[in-house]
This record gives C-alpha cells, sequence and structure tokens, in this order.
C-alpha cells in the first residue's frame, strides 16, 4: 500500500489571468487528518475542487494510493472513496431528506428507476442511528430547509459518510455553527481518524483546525507556504506564523539587521 | 414558528393522535395539490348548479377532453422544464414545425409512420437546439426561447409561404385513427395520450434517477454541480423532451381538424403556461407536480365553455381566466411560505 493516500505533486490552476495554484505539492497520509489554512484567496477553494474532480488542473498529476488518475471527474472521484461536506451550502433545500442523502448516488433499480422505499427506510435508519433526529416531526420526507444549520449539518456529514469515504473533507464545516455543535463537528473528525480514514479539514479558524489535524498545510497566494506537525509546534507559534504569512508572504521572521541596513 | 412548536406537541400522546398526525402531514405535504384538487372541485360545482343542463350532459365533457390535450400535453414536460429553472416559449413555433415536417415528408414519401417519425425527429431537434442555445453559450432561457420562437415561426412561414393545408387522407390514416379517433364512438383518443404522457412523465419525475436530478438542478444548481450531476446534459435533454411533445401536440392539432394553418399552436403559449403555474408549480425552480398541471390544464380549458354554458358572454372569458390565475397562484405561494 502506498504511502499517501492522495498526492498532488505539482498542481497549478489559472482562472483567465488569475493563478489560482502554483506547482502546488500536496499529500494526505493513510489515516492523517490534515489542516488547510489560509486566508481568502490562497486557493483553498481551488485545491479541494480538484481533488474532488470539480475543476480539472491546467498541469500537475493526482495520484490515489499510489496510482496516478488521469481526467478526474465528481463521481469517478467519489467512486475512489472522496466524500466532501459541503456544509448546507450543498444541500437542497426544497427538497426531502431522503432525496438530498443520496444526491447524486441514488439508489436504482432496473432502467434507472428509483429505489424510493429503499432510500426512505435508509435515511429512516440514519435519522435514529446517525443523525439524531428523534423529534416526531422530523421523517425521511421532511424538508430540509425547516432544519436548524446543525441539523443541516448533521445530514451532510452523515451524508458523505454513509457512502463509505476513505477521504473526507471538510469545507469550512463551522462556518455559522453554534458552540455545542461546532464541538460535535469536531468529535466527528476524530471518529474518522480513529475508523482509520483520511480527513482534510479547512478552516479559517486556527483553533479548530490545530484541535484535530495531524498535519498543517498553509497556503498563501496560490503556494505551499509551509506545513506542520502539530505535535512538533505550539497553538502560539502558529499563529504567529500565520499572521506573518499574511504580513509578508513568509512564514520566516524578516531578519532585523536586514531591515536595519535597508533603513540606512 | 408557531406551527413547528403545534407540530411537536403531539408527542406525548402519540397513540391516539396518529391518525390525525399522519393525515395532517400528508395534507401538508400535498397541500398546493390539495389546493388545486380543491379549486377544480369548486370551479365543476358552480358550473353545474349554474348550468345543470350543459353539465349533466356528458356532451361538455367529451369537448373538453377533446380540446384540453392539445395544450395540456405540452404544459407536462414544460412542467419538468420549470422545475429545473428554466422556461421555453418557443414550443408554440414547434408545433408548427412538427406538423411542416410531417406535411413535408408525406407529400415525398407518401408514408404516414415515416413523417410521423420525423415529425418528432424535427421537435426533438429543435426542442434540443433550444438547450444547447442555452447550455453552451449561456444566454438565459427566457430569451433565447423568444429568439428561436420567432426563428421557427419565420421558418415554418417561409417554407409554406403562408400556405394552410389540407391533411384529409392522414387523418384517415390508421394513424390518424390512433391519434385522433374515438373509442367507443365518446373517448377522444388524444385525452388517452394525455393521461398517458401524464403517467410517463410523472414517474420521469418522481421515480426515476433523471426527475431526481431535475429537482436538485432547480433548487440549487451549485449543489447539483458539487454532487457531480451532468447538469448542461439534464438541460438539453429537458429541452428536446419539451420540443418532441410540443410537435406531438401540434400534430395531434393539425389533424384534429384535418388542416395545417401556418399559426398553429399561437393561441396555445399563455393557456400552457398558465396551466404549469396554476398547478402550483415554482417559477423559481425546485418544485413542481405534474398532478397539478394535469389538472390545472382542465380548470383552464374548462373556462371558456363553462362561461358560456352558465350564461354569461364570452367578454367574460379573460376576467375569469385572470382572476382564476391569479387567486389561484396566489394560493399556492402563500401555502408555500406558511409551510416552508
Amino acid at each position: 500500500m502506498s504511502d499517501y493516500r492522495l498526492e498532488l505533486r505539482n498542481v497549478s490552476k489559472s482562472f483567465g489571468e488569475v493563478q489560482s495554484l502554483r506547482n502546488v505539492n500536496f499529500q494526505v497520509g493513510q489515516n492523517e487528518v490534515v489542516g488547510l489554512l489560509g486566508d481568502n484567496g490562497a486557493g483553498k477553494s481551488t485545491l479541494i475542487k480538484i481533488i474532488t474532480g470539480y475543476h480539472r488542473p491546467d498541469s500537475g498529476e493526482l495520484f490515489f494510493n499510489g496510482e496516478k488518475v488521469e481526467n478526474l471527474t465528481v463521481p469517478k472521484a467519489r467512486a475512489l472513496g472522496v466524500e466532501t461536506v459541503y456544509q448546507e451550502r450543498a444541500l437542497a433545500e426544497q427538497q426531502s431528506l431522503w432525496r438530498n442523502i443520496f444526491i447524486g448516488r441514488e439508489l436504482r433499480t432496473r432502467l434507472g428507476f428509483l429505489d424510493v422505499k429503499k432510500m426512505r427506510e435508509e435515511t429512516n435508519r440514519l435519522m435514529l442511528e446517525s443523525m439524531g433526529f428523534t423529534s416526531a416531526a422530523v421523517s425521511p420526507d421532511s424538508i430540509i430547509g425547516t432544519f436548524s444549520g446543525g441539523e443541516k449539518q448533521g445530514v451532510a456529514i452523515v451524508r458523505a459518510l454513509y457512502f463509505e469515504a476513505e477521504l473526507i473533507i471538510l469545507d469550512e464545516p463551522t462556518m455559522g455553527l453554534a458552540l455545542k455543535e461546532t464541538h460535535k463537528l469536531l468529535d466527528f473528525v476524530r471518529q474518522i481518524k480513529k475508523a482509520g480514514k483520511s480527513a482534510i479539514f479547512i478552516d479559517h479558524n486556527v483553533f479548530h483546525v490545530y484541535e484535530v489535524a495531524d498535519r498543517v498545510v498553509v497556503l498563501d497566494r496560490g503556494s505551499v507556504a509551509g506545513e506542520f506537525m502539530t505535535k512538533d509546534i505550539t497553538l502560539n507559534d502558529l499563529m504567529h506564523k500565520m499572521y506573518l504569512v499574511a504580513q509578508t508572504g513568509s512564514l520566516e521572521e524578516p531578519v532585523e539587521e536586514m531591515i536595519g541596513d535597508e533603513a540606512e | 414558528m408557531v406551527s413547528h412548536a403545534e407540530e411537536r406537541l403531539p408527542e406525548k400522546s402519540k397513540g391516539q393522535q396518529l391518525t390525525g398526525d399522519s393525515l395532517a402531514r400528508f395534507a401538508q405535504k400535498n397541500a398546493s395539490q390539495l389546493g388545486i384538487i380543491g379549486v377544480f372541485i369548486i370551479l365543476w360545482l358552480f358550473y353545474f348548479f349554474a348550468a345543470p343542463e350543459t353539465f349533466r350532459s356528458s356532451d361538455i365533457y367529451a369537448a373538453f377532453m377533446l380540446s384540453v390535450p392539445f395544450f395540456g400535453i405540452v404544459a407536462l414536460p414544460l412542467t419538468m422544464l420549470i422545475i429545473a429553472g428554466e422556461i421555453d416559449l418557443s414550443f408554440p413555433s414547434i408545433m408548427a414545425i412538427g406538423t411542416i415536417t410531417f406535411i413535408e415528408v408525406f407529400d415525398i414519401t407518401g408514408n404516414v409512420w415515416l413523417s410521423f417519425f420525423a415529425c418528432l425527429l424535427a421537435g426533438f431537434g429543435v426542442g434540443a437546439l433550444n438547450g444547447l442555445i442555452v447550455v453552451k453559450i449561456g444566454i438565459p432561457s427566457l430569451i433565447a426561447t423568444i429568439g428561436t420562437q420567432f426563428f421557427w415561426r419565420g421558418m415554418v412561414l417561409v417554407v409554406r409561404e403562408g400556405r394552410s393545408a389540407v391533411l384529409v387522407e392522414p387523418k384517415n390514416s390508421a394513424l390518424g385513427d390512433l391519434l385522433v379517433g374515438k373509442i367507443n364512438n365518446f373517448w377522444p383518443a388524444q385525452v388517452i395520450w394525455f393521461l398517458f404522457i401524464a403517467i410517463v412523465v410523472w414517474f420521469l419525475l418522481n421515480r426515476h434517477v433523471f426527475g431526481a436530478h431535475v429537482y436538485l438542478i432547480g433548487d440549487n444548481e451549485n449543489s447539483a454541480r458539487l454532487m457531480g450531476i451532468n447538469v448542461g446534459r439534464t438541460k438539453i435533454i429537458l429541452f428536446g423532451i419539451v420540443g418532441v411533445t410540443a410537435a406531438f401536440a401540434g400534430l395531434l392539432s393539425s389533424l384534429q381538424v384535418a388542416n395545417f394553418f401556418s399559426t398553429l399552436g399561437e393561441g396555445h403559449l399563455m393557456t400552457t403556461l398558465a396551466s404549469v403555474f396554476l398547478g402550483g408549480t415554482s417559477v423559481f425552480g425546485g418544485v413542481g407536480s405534474v398532478l397539478g398541471t394535469f389538472i390545472a390544464s382542465f380548470i383552464i380549458g374548462s373556462i371558456n365553455g363553462g362561461i358560456v354554458a352558465v350564461g354569461l358572454t364570452g367578454f367574460y372569458t379573460q376576467l375569469i381566466y385572470g382572476l382564476i390565475i391569479t387567486a389561484s397562484v396566489a394560493m399556492h405561494t402563500i401555502l408555500r411560505k406558511r409551510l416552508g
């Protein structure tokens, strides 16, 4: 088995004039939670969308379990075990719970007809076992738009888990969540680790990432600015480095004498 | 907020309230459809008591069954297209394109079946072309199909040089019997086709992967793309299906009167769209029902005849149209707000 569940080599991607990613090398280990940090426009979303097959890179290579993958598409990435929790942004608000759980992977019988009965049953089971919905007011036919933010998040997560994902991508999952719901989410990331799976955790919040990630990768203006094992760096140091990157584009402290020289 | 709290109350006394509870949930889930069925029944009762003579006889129902399918058949796939967040205003022209294709191929080959097939193919092609323009170039469908509506109507006028055509021979063929014949000397074949297409579209929309993607695209197109659904292809197929049914309905309409006029379909634009929206389909996409459209077609189709039968003059037709359409769409919107 390869060391890496996922590896990106020299990946670049531009949108018109804007170079979103520049020669990015990025890896996720077989049972590793990688935190992806970076400011707005650092390229986090682009990187994720390349991994999920939504965008195709202009150059560079992708490897899943050591095997090179060409022309990755969303269904192909999902077949390779990549699931993404886009939080509520990727839920269909006016549709029922069961339809949301099975978006794009509907259980079907011959000729593409939906196995509605099976999907309702599975949704009911997931509701009771994994989502913690016990209220009589919620059924597989409930419309998602009536749920709270935390409930919607639960749906997005359970959807990722149901399909036995190997690599779960969490794209800013704590955005807009209450404190209690955030805790639940971090617990969920720890469970991914315990279950022997991998995850990429993207967040603006350094505290959340530091708490659950094995390794942190910092992106800045389309390039990898640096990476740290969380066990080797204190939260304070990490925060300081993030601040430096935002200010100077470099993780290293500008050398004092140099500045002195220039001033003279 | 209030309704949410009320919903959760029955938890304590589950046993006794279970039937009432599930009944309420059923009513809530299908509020729009029940609403439009209500409108239908009220309207029928009104007709029945205002003009019992006419509405006790089967003639008026035979007349409705004859005329409603001409626009109702297109309203069915149009419902799917609107659920997906798109619209097609060019279908009246596609109705005419289908029939002139039939006429031209029939002139050459003399074979009704081949001509029928060519008619459907032309409808699908012109419809799918709408889809290509919308998906590949990115013109909003409202605008794109205003353009193609003129273009294809113009094509009909140029090809036919404005001439009408007599379709007596095809009407008296086996194809004519199949499409617009009478079963037991009473049931018009087109109403059977209407029902058949309604059932097919219902299954496609509610029990097929295709329909699941239609709902999702209309609800949250971005999500559909993220989840790996081929949004472009689904839309092009939808436009194609609207095209093929428009050509079919146009041919039914022409065969019924054994005549083709180059204005074929022009009167159907508003009635067809009204049937879709009256049936509870949201112009914003993501929500809609085939049953609603089916019933609404009969409501729309009955107004003209109904008004005359109850003793009002034809001048009232548009007034009542406007009243019923506006009131029903308001009903759907209010129901959706309260339940959403």
